[in-house]
């Protein structure tokens, strides 16, 4: 009987002859270890097409089809959206179309400023009052209003929706095991299936226009939801729970008096999650037809105005930045607030409401006379248009040929080289050593599900393509790597640097990648280093912040410890902090790859080859089945990685003492 | 028609019965419900689908315009969700478009009256550093001025997104051309090439089409190809290359407008004017100039156009 240990060293041994003989051999004579045998590939693409027209065309639920059903569904989702964006964008209409009526005007902007800085005072103080004042104030004065207020309106609808849908379904999960089971895998695929594959299908089921969109991006934003209340429940002491059951509660009343307030602050974590993913989808959801911010980064993008784009885009991010402090704010005010209902007047227990209604009243009933007071004045907008047009110009006319230098050399020296490499390997043996990879880090389970899931990579006949995008992804999450760890070990040591790059990653996190991406092929050309930068940028924030946290929570006592025995801070750094942070730090890269596969649907706008262009292909041709598939290729690869990082960290975590 | 239509309904009538508000549609009795034309992402096809929606509107549609992505409106179309769309060029939209025109649900109700153009481009500072352009025979004594460090000694060559086809990779096998040509994922990232180029003065060769602001505001020409025929690209005997199709330029192909197919019925009057709609490449071209150039509001250019054009847009309501 052999151990483990050398069972694995012989196991490794034998892929890597394996392979090395089957290169030598060559493609000519082993052809099927190279290229997927056409009669042993799935026929998955077609048969998820026919299922979908079936689904459109045929279901019958019995009293109502499906495609009434989800129709139903947006009908009714159509009515809150409708009303949001009748308050803050167009006013209240009667009818449809060009014959419909205004009603009412919109919410003045003044009003909508002087609002969200009420609600920022109560929830925070001053501080955080200005700070969404300033917010808003640059959405009016750099000519953004009414588009971002048709964003915030969508915004508003779908982040409520998200959360009480994604809450419930995490209740659900925790009462019953069987349906957290059966959620969970749901729930990975729901934040790994790249948007677009699914694009045509809601298209088709819920109807052209903002509610698609609507839906999309609820989709998209709700998995974190659940997960928190999931583990948020779960973390509620049973000493509370089995309290409350003594007190005589009905089950109900257990989850709405004690599970609930108890995991609250915890909860408003996920909520912070959902509007930040829903303005990440904005750019997606207005492709189909949600308008607002995202419709005029793309226009601008058509257009080649960088600064309208970037200015479209900052506007994206400091909404975001008002609203994700905003509900912050208000998730820690909730954990003390104390109901001291006595006997005083309306007026005097709600302050800040009346205060609010008094001035909407006052502001409104202006507004209906002066004309600046309604819409904010073109005249008095400002634009730096020009100065980021010129600076890009700049630098691309005195330094593109130095850049130019570098990237052929990373090109030459790297891309290509990886690339090649990768794209030699045979198929079996590459699928083989990740099974062996999930054995050795986290037994036969593991092992069994990333074989299948790379399997089916292979056969459906996307290997290439999955191949290229590991290139693409690993070789910008090494990038990434390097860039981010140092940043964070930097940021953690220095505190002011440290609060700077937090401001520069929720910004680089924020920001639409679209903004960026029109000056990076001005500068790199199109091709696989354009995407690789674009990659690199988005997805780095996950590295610098993980690092950043993993050794600002280092216990203070080894510290000291080391410090007491005479280590020098480099040794500090290197032999205590950093070695106790790597686990936390392996899961910033974990969501580094997360990230850098939700880029692939973007860099194959930069002309990259690999599974993210599929998706677009097929977006383009409206082809259900081919999108899915590659979708899922691009599921399984975040998925199998993802399980591969957990397990190798659980290990390190148990060898460390650390939990 | 389906069930929440028919609660739709009954809470409109509701909230509309007092109003009796729905009697000023114009001269026919034809639905009020709003006409949906879509509106995507480049100058030249808003101002088409503007115009339209004026015409319409003034002869008493009910019309709104929805944005919407150049394909994936297709998924609207069929399912009536969406109405008219006013610009699918055959370049690069003829797949989706005949996808959706198979299934019946979507019918291509004729030509707009323009011509989609699009061929190899080069700015024209690129004519003193290869002399004998535009002639496509001088490409190749050229490869080398458009080779980049990555391509050497092939020339690059800027294609389109491989979604739109274009044949491009043949045309340089059939013509022995000395070019690598790399596609661009997005249009917007083949204009960021040129301007990026355009700025340096530098090399620069790739796929432009018009109408389109592009080539207003940089100067520079179309490669002349051997001239497009429709055996050139089916038949590798015809042409230059005895063994080869595609050894020839790209046909230059109608822009469409396409529908969906209930608008004959519910609009009869709005389909014929929408059939009837025709617009050139010239004033379209200065259309797009004056607002993308010249900064001027899309809305002020199109009602200048319709002040100007009256009788004729008269004629497509009537």
């Amino acid at each position: 009987m052999i151990s483990r240990k050398t069972g694995l060293r012989l196991g490794w041994t034998a892929l890597v002859a394996l392979t090395t003989l089957i290169i030598i051999i060559g493609k000519s004579e082993l052809k099927w270890a190279f290229k997927v045998p056409r009669d042993w590939r799935l026929p998955l693409k077609k048969e998820i097409s026919t299922f979908m027209d079936w689904l459109i065309n045929t279901a019958d639920l019995g009293v109502l089809t499906f495609y009434e059903l989800t129709r139903g569904i947006s009908w009714i989702l159509e009515l809150p959206l409708n009303l949001a964006t009748g308050i803050f964008a167009t006013g209240i209409l009667q009818g449809e179309g060009s014959a419909a009526v205004q009603l009412t005007q919109p919410v003045s902007w003044l009003a909508v400023i002087l609002l969200v800085m009420a609600i920022g005072h109560y929830a925070q103080g001053w501080r955080l009052s200005i700070l969404v004042g300033v917010c808003f104030t640059y959405l009016a004065v750099f000519g953004q209003w009414e588009s971002a207020m048709l964003t915030l309106s969508s915004i508003l609808i779908a982040a409520p929706i998200g959360v009480v849908v994604g809450a419930l379904l995490g209740i659900f999960a925790y009462k019953w095991r069987w349906f957290e089971k059966v959620i969970t895998p749901v729930l990975d695929l729901m934040q790994t299936v790249p948007v677009f594959a699914y694009l045509v299908p809601i298209l088709f089921l819920f109807g052209f226009g903002p509610v698609a969109a609507m839906i999309a991006t609820i989709i998209y934003a709700m998995p974190p939801m659940v997960r928190i209340s999931i583990l948020s429940l779960k973390q509620v002491p049973v000493e509370l729970s089995e309290a409350g059951a003594m007190s005589g509660c009905t089950s109900l009343q257990q989850l709405r008096k004690v599970l609930i307030p108890s995991a609250l602050p915890s909860l408003m974590i996920g909520v912070n999650q959902v509007i930040m993913l829903s303005l990440n989808m904005v750019i997606i959801a207005s492709m189909i037809g949600a308008g607002g911010l995202g419709y005029d980064v793309l226009s601008a993008l058509r257009r080649l105005d960088i600064g309208g784009g970037i200015e479209s885009g900052v506007a994206i991010v400091v909404l975001a930045i008002a609203l994700d402090r905003l509900s912050q704010a208000l998730a820690e005010r909730s954990e003390h607030i104390t109901s001291d209902v006595g006997k005083k007047s309306f007026v005097q227990s709600h302050p800040y409401t009346t205060a609010s209604v008094v001035m909407l009243i006052v502001i409104s009933l202006g507004a209906s006379v002066i004309g600046w007071l309604q819409t904010y004045p073109d005249s008095m907008t400002i634009t730096t248009g020009d100065f980021w047009s010129d600076l890009v110009k700049y630098i691309n006319v005195n330094y593109f040929d130095q850049i130019e230098a570098v990237k052929v050399f990373i090109l030459l020296n790297v891309l290509g080289p990886v690339k090649r490499f990768l794209l030699m390997l045979p198929w079996p043996m590459v699928v083989l050593g990740v099974a062996l990879l999930g054995y050795q880090l986290g037994g036969l389970k593991l092992s069994a599900l990333t074989f299948c899931l790379m399997l089916f990579c292979a056969l459906v006949g996307l290997w290439d393509k999955t191949m290229v995008t590991v290139y693409l992804c690993g070789i910008s999450v090494v990038f990434a790597g390097l860039i981010g760890i140092p940043m964070g070990i930097l940021g953690a040591e220095n505190k002011v640097f440290g609060r700077f790059l937090e401001t520069v990653i929720d910004t680089l996190q924020t920001l639409p990648s679209f903004v960026y991406l029109m000056p990076v092929v001005m500068l790199f050309r199109v091709g696989d280093f354009a995407a690789m930068i674009a990659v690199v940028a988005y997805s780095v924030a996950p590295a610098v912040r993980y690092t950043l946290h993993g050794i600002r929570q280092v216990d203070p006592q080894l510290v000291e410890a080391g410090v007491a025995s005479g280590c020098t801070r480099w040794q500090l750094l290197t032999k205590i902090k950093l070695k106790l942070a790597m686990p936390e730090i392996m899961l910033g890269i974990n969501q580094t790859v997360m990230l850098a596969l939700s880029m692939l649907v973007i860099t194959a706008l930069v002309g990259t080859r690999e599974l993210g262009q599929e998706v677009y292909i097929a977006l383009t041709k409206a082809d259900t089945g081919r999108g899915i598939v590659a979708g899922l290729c691009v599921a399984f690869l975040a998925i199998t990685t993802d399980r591969l990082i957990h397990a190798g960290v659980a290990k390190s975590r148990a060898r460390l003492g650390l939990n | 028609m389906t069930s929440h239509r028919t609660l739709k309904h009954l809470l409109m009538t509701g909230i509309c019965a007092g109003a009796l508000g729905f009697s000023n549609i114009g001269f026919s009795a034809e639905s009020s419900d709003p006409i949906k034309l879509t509106l995507h992402d480049w100058t030249g096809q808003l101002v088409t689908t503007n115009i339209m929606a004026e015409v319409l509107k003034s002869a008493g549609y009910n019309i709104e315009l929805v944005q919407a992505d150049y394909i994936a409106q297709f998924a609207g179309l069929k399912t009536g969700d969406l109405h008219v769309a006013m610009e699918m060029w055959e370049t690069t939209g003829r797949d989706a478009m005949d996808e959706a025109t198979a299934t019946g649900k979507v019918e291509n109700i004729g030509e707009t009256g323009m011509q989609g153009i699009e061929e190899w481009w080069y700015p024209s500072y690129m004519k003193e550093r290869c002399p004998g352009l535009p002639n496509w025979e001088a490409l190749n004594d050229c490869a080398e001025e458009f080779a980049t460090p990555e391509t050497a000694p092939k020339g690059r060559y800027v294609g389109a997104p491989v979604t739109w086809g274009g044949f491009d990779d043949e045309r340089v096998e059939a013509l022995e051309l000395d070019y690598e040509v790399i596609h661009a994922g997005t249009d917007a990232a083949l204009f960021a090439e040129l301007e990026s180029a355009y700025q340096r003065k530098a090399p620069i060769l790739l796929w432009v089409y018009a109408p389109h602001w592009a080539p207003s505001k940089y100067e520079g020409e179309w490669v002349q190809f051997p001239k497009y025929s429709a055996e050139c690209y089916n038949d590798p005997s015809a042409g230059i290359n005895p063994d080869m199709a595609y050894d020839c330029g790209k046909p230059s192909g109608p822009i469409w407008k396409v529908a969906w197919s209930g608008v004959k019925d519910k609009w009869p009057g709005a389909y014929s004017a929408i059939e009837k709609f025709e617009l050139n490449n010239d004033e379209m071209g200065q259309m797009i100039t004056a607002i993308d150039l010249d900064g001027a509001e899309l809305d002020n250019v199109v009602a200048d156009w319709l002040k100007s054009n009256e009788s004729r847009w008269k004629a497509w309501i009537e």
